[in-house]
């Protein structure tokens, strides 16, 4: 089962918009929400209201600070979770038929009653998606909300992912990326959108949107003949009123 | 990576176990009755001894008979399957030496093959991580085997051989070492490439995503053993290699080999601890380490 199928008929995942991103962390806490409640073991915290808390989570928001050239530096947000890759090292190095790739959608997931919690599939992966839970002993990472996507109990708005349907900025995208006329593809595609770290070869299926080119306004100031100085020396009896206040 | 003390044990004393099995598979020496069952028990002590103390590691060892199931793709799995079946057909060629005083040679064949398979694969657990630059070059297969001859050589009192396989092994540390610091680099994963935001300007790390630390870094950012590594690489080569030979060219007693044997292993034990310890994994460039 650790083989990874030829192909897959859909291709789902996320596109993660890095212009639009405000960074407020609002999917890392619906993700941990959602996934400490449903589909398999709870994400444990360690030591979580003590002097040392750490724990599980699926989904995490990096920070980085670029500097071009000339200008200001630019501070962006960096959502990162599962990227589902189609050449996922986490499943084929999988000893126990665990980890597995799933052929109707693509999806990425951890049978967690087969989990030795070896850890081996968290070294494969370069992105650090997979978190071992200290509390249950097993490798959890990013279902896609595979227990929300398909879910008929939930209204039609509600089957998409947790973290997409949070983000309050609209910077995540969930969608068929192997459809190329998905919405998500057209977004990519329109934006050129990017595969995280190529060069290790896991063909991500999760894309992120670079950010926009800033706005580079010419140096006009329109406004500054509106703004000639309109301080002006006091006359007549406020003048007098100045000069004695002043001697005073 | 984190040098988790259970993985450092199961490497070297598997190892060790394996390789004297080896020699002792191939007949050198070609013992029988209860020096034969001393030899072997050595051997197996050490072998599944180390299988044992890989499973201190996991999340669920009362599960870990499933892990032989995915031999097809896994070289963790390829490596349990290889490990029972070299200590299968080893037990059968020992009952024949021990108790019957007969040597089936063509199953001490396939037992030293399978056994030195079981190396093999371990080493190909760590080679086969692209994420671990350090490890994903054949050096490490070459590491691991040469210093599991090496030492199997050394216990099975093939003196000529663990002469010649203990300096190769120290050749082939020194190899691994000065390669292994070059790897990161030439792998090519950056933190540009991880964020892809090169176009823009120099990327720098600005804030990582917790206050507190994670899974992730406890595992996979292991910092601390870099500060001495290179004292360290001195001394494990000194005591893996330089002084076991100089003590094998002493005049033979049993002491010596023994002491020989124990400076050895205290060598690859330091030596393997900075295989894991010097690690760099690449998810670290998330976090603004490399």
């Amino acid at each position: 089962m650790t083989e990874l199928p030829t192909s897959t008929d859909k291709k789902l995942g996320l596109v993660i918009d890095l212009d639009t991103c405000v960074g407020c962390h609002a999917c890392v806490i619906s993700c941990k929400g959602w996934n400490t409640e449903n589909y398999g073991a709870p994400l444990s915290d360690q030591d979580p209201y003590g002097a040392n808390p750490s724990g599980t989570f699926l989904n995490r928001v990096h920070s980085y600070e670029v500097q071009p050239d000339q200008g200001a530096a630019q501070l962006i947000h960096f959502p990162k979770s599962c990227l589902h890759c189609e050449d996922a090292p986490c499943v084929t190095v999988c000893p126990t038929g665990a980890s597995y790739k799933r052929v109707e959608d693509g999806i990425v997931l951890v049978n967690e009653s087969d989990c030795i919690g070896c850890g081996l599939c968290a070294w494969a992966c370069p992105y650090g998606a997979r978190e071992m839970d200290l509390a249950e002993g097993v490798m959890k990472k990013c279902t896609l909300c595979v227990d929300r996507i398909y879910n008929e109990n939930l209204p039609e708005v509600d089957r998409v992912p947790s973290c997409v349907r949070t983000c309050p900025a609209g910077a995540r995208h969930f969608g068929d990326l192997g459809d190329p006329d998905s919405d998500v593809s057209q977004l990519v595609a329109e934006r050129g959108g990017v595969d995280l770290m190529p060069e290790q070869g896991t063909k991500p299926v999760n894309k992120y949107l670079p950010p926009r080119p800033k706005d580079q306004l010419p140096e006009i100031d329109i406004l500054a003949p509106f703004l000639e100085p309109v301080a002006q020396d006091p006359k007549g009896f406020l003048g007098w009123l100045d000069k004695t206040l002043e001697k005073l | 990576m984190h040098p988790a003390p259970s993985v450092i044990f199961f490497s070297v004393f598997s190892g060790l176990g394996f390789g004297l099995l080896f020699w002792l598979g191939l007949g050198l020496p070609a013992v029988t009755g209860w020096t034969a069952f001393a030899f072997f028990a050595i051997g197996y002590l050490l072998a599944v001894g180390g299988l044992v103390s890989s499973t201190f590691h996991l999340g669920h060892p009362e599960r870990a008979i499933k892990a032989f199931s995915q031999w097809k793709s896994s070289w963790l799995s390829r490596e349990g399957v290889c490990a029972v079946v070299a200590l299968l057909l080893m037990a059968l060629y020992a009952a024949g030496l021990v108790f019957f005083g007969q040597r089936w040679t063509l199953l001490g064949v396939l037992g030293a093959l399978f056994s030195l398979g079981t190396v093999f694969t371990t080493s190909m657990i760590y080679a086969q991580l692209k994420t671990v630059p350090r490890w994903n070059m054949p050096l490490t297969p070459a590491n691991f085997l040469s210093l599991s001859l090496a030492g199997g050589a050394l216990l099975a009192g093939q003196v000529t051989w663990a002469l010649v396989l203990i300096l190769l092994a120290g050749v082939i540390q020194v190899l691994t070492w000065g390669l292994g610091d070059r790897r990161f680099g030439e792998a090519g994963t950056t933190l540009t490439t991880a964020t892809q935001l090169g176009n823009i300007g120099t990327v720098r790390a600005f804030e990582p995503p917790h206050t507190g630390t994670n899974y992730l870094l406890r595992e996979f950012v292991y910092e601390v053993g870099r500060k001495h590594s290179q004292k360290l690489r001195i001394l494990s080569l000194l005591m893996m290699s330089v002084l076991p030979l100089v003590l094998l060219l002493l005049p033979f007693s049993h002491i010596l080999a023994l002491l020989a044997v124990l400076i050895h292993v205290a060598g690859v034990l330091a030596a393997r601890w900075l295989f894991f310890a010097e690690a760099e994994h690449v998810v670290g460039l998330y976090y603004g380490k490399g």
